[in-house]
C-alpha cells in the first residue's frame, strides 16, 4: 500500500501494538532542557529507575539563561536553581549537557540540527511544545509533557494513538520578501490554532521544495501553533547538503552514512499515498503577514486594517473584542501607523544565521527608529559565532541594537529580558498570547525581514514596497 | 496516580474559547523544581489584580464557585506551551474534570482539548470531557441559572449528568486505554517496562543514525 513520510517513519519505530488500540513506539532522540525535566528526573530518583539510554539524551539550557554579559552568572536564585538541577541531572546519569558557557549551548531547536543530532527518519521528542522544528529534516518530532520526558528517559519508548495525516501544499512562487514565516502564519489564520489538532501536517508543494532548511524549520516550529502533533518536510537534496555541508559531530559517517541515506532517500511519500486531510495554499498569492491579537490565528496581511468583531472566522465577537483591548487596538486601525516600542529578532522560530542575515541585510547602513529598541539574540553560540564572522554583528550594533548571546530570551520572558506592560513589540516569535513577553505586553507576530524594516520606520511597513523614508 | 471511576462536584464556568497554557499557569512559575505548590498561581494573570488581590471582575473569583472541582469551557482549551505544570496547577486548584466543546465531524473533527494537554491531564488523573458545542451551551446557561448547580460525571458509563432543577444526562466518548487507565490509577512507565523484552528485542535491529 501506498505511504506517506508519516507513515514510513511510523512503521519503523512501532516496538509493539498494544490491545487498547495505542502503539508503543521507539523514541531515537530525547532532548532536554531546564524547565520541564527536574520533576522527570526526581520521579526516576524516587522509583529507582535509571535512564535507559543517555547516549541518544541531549541536553541544554536555553528558557531561564540571561542573554546579556550577565549570562555566566544567573541572578535569579530560583533559575539557578533550575539550572544546577539540570546540570546535577545529567552528571548523575551521563547525559550530554550543553550548559551555560558551552560552545555549543543555545536553543533546544537550534542546537539540535547544528550538532547533527537531528537527521531524517527519526522520532526526536522534547518536553517543549516546538519540537516541531525538527520535522523540517523528514523526522517525526514532537512535544512532550513531564510525565511523558520521565516515560522516555525511563523506557526510550512513548504509548501513542496513531494521529492523523493533513498535507499542506504550497504551491507557486513566494514573492520577493515574503518568507516561510509569512507561509504558517497564513496557513493558522485560515485553519485557526485547534485546525491540525489530532493530525501531523506534511508540508509540500513547489514553494516548500524552495525553501532553505532554515526557512523549513521555522515552518514547521510553528506546527503546534496550528493545533498539530508535529509537521513534516520530506528530505531531500537540501536536506541532505544541510546534514553534510558542515562538522556535524552526530551524523553518522562513512558505511553507516551510506545505509542511513538508502533509507533516507525513501522516506518521501509515494506519490498515491493518502491524506486525511489536504490542503492547498497558492504561495504566490501570499502577502507579509503580521499578527494583531492574541492568538497566532488572529493574523493579517501587513497592508490590510484590524478586524472588526465579526471579521475574524472561528473567533467569536468576544474573544475578538478581548483580543482588541488587550492589544490596545480598534477595528479599522493601520498596524503600519502604529508605533512600536520594542523590536524582537530571535526565538527558536527565526534566530538561526540566515535569519539574522536576513535582518541584516535590511538594516544594512541603517538605523533603527530612536524611539524604540532593538534586540537581536542568536539561537545559538554558533549562529552568534557565524554572525560575527560575517560582521553581520556590526551591522546590528551600528543600526542600533543590542546584541545578544544565545537563548529563549523574549519569546517567553522567563528570563530578564520581557516586555513592560502595554509595551507593543514586533517579535520573529511564535506566540502572541496574552502576557506571553512579559505581563500585559503586546506582541506582534511577523519575520525577521518584517521586524527589521519595523525597527527602522518605528511601525510596520509593508516590505514589498518599503523604501527608507517613505 | 489516584483511580478515579465517579466524581460529583460544583461546575464552574470560563467563557473564553482558546484557553492557552501561559494563561493557566504563566512562565515565572515555571521555574519550581517540585511538583506541587502551583495551585493558588493557576490563571494567575487574570486571577490577580497587580497588586496581588484576587481579581472581583474574574468569573472564577465569584464565592459562589469557590468550592468548584469541575470546569467547563470553551474549544481548544490548553492549547500552546507543552507545560505540565498547566494541568499540575489545575489539579492543585481543585479541578477533577474539564468540559469543553468539539467542533465539526468526519475529517474536519476538532477536539475540544489541545493534544498535548489533553495528554498531560490523563496522566494527572484530570478527566477531560468533549461534548457538542449545543451541549455545553446548556451547561453554561444551567451554571449561570443556577447557584451552586452540581454535576456528576460517571467515567465508567461515560456519562455526565447536571443536577439542576430537571436533571439532564450527557453520554460522551472517551479514549478506551486512557479511560482504563484512570479508572485503574495505573503507571504508564510500569505498564510499559512489562514490555521491556519487546523494547530490547527491537533495539538489536533498529538502526537510531547516531554517531557516538
Amino acid at each position: 500500500m501506498a505511504k506517506t513520510l508519516f507513515d514510513k517513519i511510523w512503521d519503523r519505530h512501532v516496538v509493539r501494538e498494544l490491545p487498547d488500540g495505542t502503539s508503543l513506539i521507539y523514541i531515537d532522540r530525547h532532548l532536554v532542557h531546564e524547565v520541564t525535566s527536574p520533576q522527570a528526573f526526581e520521579g526516576l530518583r524516587l522509583t529507582g529507575r535509571k535512564v535507559r539510554h543517555p547516549e541518544l539524551t541531549f541536553s541544554t539550557m536555553d528558557h531561564n539563561v540571561p542573554t546579556d554579559d550577565t549570562r555566566l552568572t544567573i541572578k535569579d536564585p530560583i533559575s539557578k536553581a533550575q539550572v544546577e538541577a539540570l546540570e546535577t541531572n545529567c552528571k548523575e546519569n551521563g547525559i550530554h549537557l550543553y550548559g551555560i558557557g558551552d560552545d555549543h549551548q543555545g536553543i533546544v531547536h537550534v542546537i539540535g540540527p547544528e550538532m547533527g543530532i537531528t537527521v531524517p527518519g527519526l522520532t526526536l521528542v522534547c518536553g517543549d511544545s516546538h519540537t516541531s522544528t525538527h520535522g523540517a529534516f523528514g523526522t517525526l518530532a514532537f512535544g512532550i509533557g513531564t510525565s511523558e520526558v520521565e516515560h522516555v528517559l525511563a523506557t526510550q519508548t512513548l504509548r501513542q494513538k496513531k494521529p492523523k495525516t493533513f498535507k499542506v501544499e504550497f504551491t507557486g512562487k513566494l514573492s520577493p520578501h515574503v518568507h516561510s514565516k509569512d507561509m504558517v502564519l497564513k496557513l493558522i489564520g485560515m485553519i485557526g490554532t485547534a485546525g491540525g489538532t489530532g493530525s501531523v501536517f506534511e508540508f509540500c508543494g513547489e514553494a516548500v521544495e524552495a525553501l532553505s532548511m532554515e526557512a523549513r524549520m521555522t515552518i514547521c516550529n510553528m506546527s503546534i501553533e496550528g493545533g498539530a502533533k508535529a509537521g513534516l518536510i520530506a528530505p531531500d537534496q537540501t536536506t541532505f547538503d544541510y546534514i553534510l555541508a558542515e562538522d556535524r559531530p552526530f551524523v553518522p559517517k562513512g558505511e553507516a552514512l551510506e545505509k542511513a541515506m538508502e533509507t533516507w532517500r525513501k522516506l518521501p511519500s509515494d506519490p498515491d499515498a493518502k491524506f486525511d486531510r489536504t490542503l492547498t495554499i497558492d504561495a504566490s498569492k501570499i502577502a507579509p503577514q503580521v499578527s494583531w491579537g492574541t492568538s497566532p490565528g488572529m493574523v493579517i496581511d501587513v497592508d490590510a486594517p484590524v478586524p472588526g468583531l465579526e471579521e475574524v472566522p472561528g473567533y467569536s465577537a468576544g474573544d475578538v473584542q478581548k483580543a482588541l483591548d488587550y492589544m490596545g487596538l480598534e477595528a479599522g486601525q493601520k498596524l503600519t501607523e502604529t508605533p512600536l516600542d520594542i523590536v524582537f529578532i530571535g526565538s527558536c522560530t527565526n534566530s538561526r544565521i540566515e535569519d539574522l542575515r536576513r535582518a541584516a541585510a535590511v538594516l544594512d547602513g541603517k538605523k533603527k527608529a530612536e524611539h524604540l529598541r532593538l534586540m537581536v539574540v542568536p539561537g545559538s553560540q554558533q549562529v552568534r559565532k557565524q554572525a560575527e564572522a560575517e560582521g553581520l554583528d556590526k551591522v546590528f550594533l551600528a543600526a542600533g541594537a543590542e546584541w545578544r548571546w544565545a537563548g529563549c530570551s523574549m519569546c517567553l520572558a522567563m528570563n530578564p529580558d520581557k516586555l513592560a506592560p502595554q509595551e507593543r513589540c514586533a517579535s520573529t516569535s511564535n506566540r502572541n498570547f496574552e502576557g506571553r513577553q512579559g505581563a500585559g505586553g503586546r506582541t506582534h507576530l511577523v519575520s525577521p525581514e518584517m521586524a527589521a524594516a519595523a525597527a527602522v520606520a518605528g511601525h510596520f511597513v509593508d516590505i514589498r514596497t518599503w523604501k527608507e523614508g517613505n | 496516580m489516584e483511580a478515579i471511576t465517579t466524581h460529583r462536584g460544583i461546575v464552574a464556568p470560563l467563557d473564553r474559547a482558546n484557553v492557552d497554557t501561559d494563561q493557566i499557569i504563566p512562565k515565572q512559575f515555571l521555574k519550581s523544581i517540585a511538583r506541587t505548590g502551583f495551585g493558588p498561581s493557576a490563571f494567575f494573570d487574570w486571577r490577580y489584580v497587580l497588586t496581588g488581590e484576587p481579581n472581583p471582575e474574574f468569573e472564577l473569583n465569584k464565592p459562589r464557585y469557590a468550592d468548584r472541582s469541575i470546569l467547563v469551557t470553551r474549544n481548544n482549551f490548553g492549547c500552546g506551551s507543552s507545560r505540565e505544570h498547566a494541568v499540575w496547577a489545575l489539579a492543585q486548584d481543585g479541578y477533577k474534570v474539564i468540559i469543553a466543546p468539539y467542533r465539526g465531524e468526519g475529517d474536519d473533527f476538532i477536539p475540544g482539548f489541545a493534544d498535548i494537554f489533553k495528554n498531560n491531564c490523563s496522566k494527572n488523573g484530570v478527566v477531560t470531557i468533549e461534548l457538542s458545542e449545543a451541549q455545553v451551551e446548556t451547561i453554561f446557561q444551567a451554571v449561570y441559572d443556577e447557584e451552586g448547580l452540581e454535576a456528576t460525571v460517571d467515567l465508567e458509563n461515560q456519562q455526565l449528568t447536571l443536577h439542576g432543577e430537571a436533571e439532564v444526562t450527557f453520554d460522551f466518548e472517551y479514549d478506551a486505554s486512557v479511560k482504563n487507565k484512570l479508572l485503574k490509577g495505573l503507571d504508564d512507565i510500569e505498564e510499559s517496562l512489562l514490555f521491556v523484552e519487546d523494547i530490547e528485542a527491537f533495539e538489536k535491529t533498529h538502526a537510531t543514525w547516531i554517531n557516538q
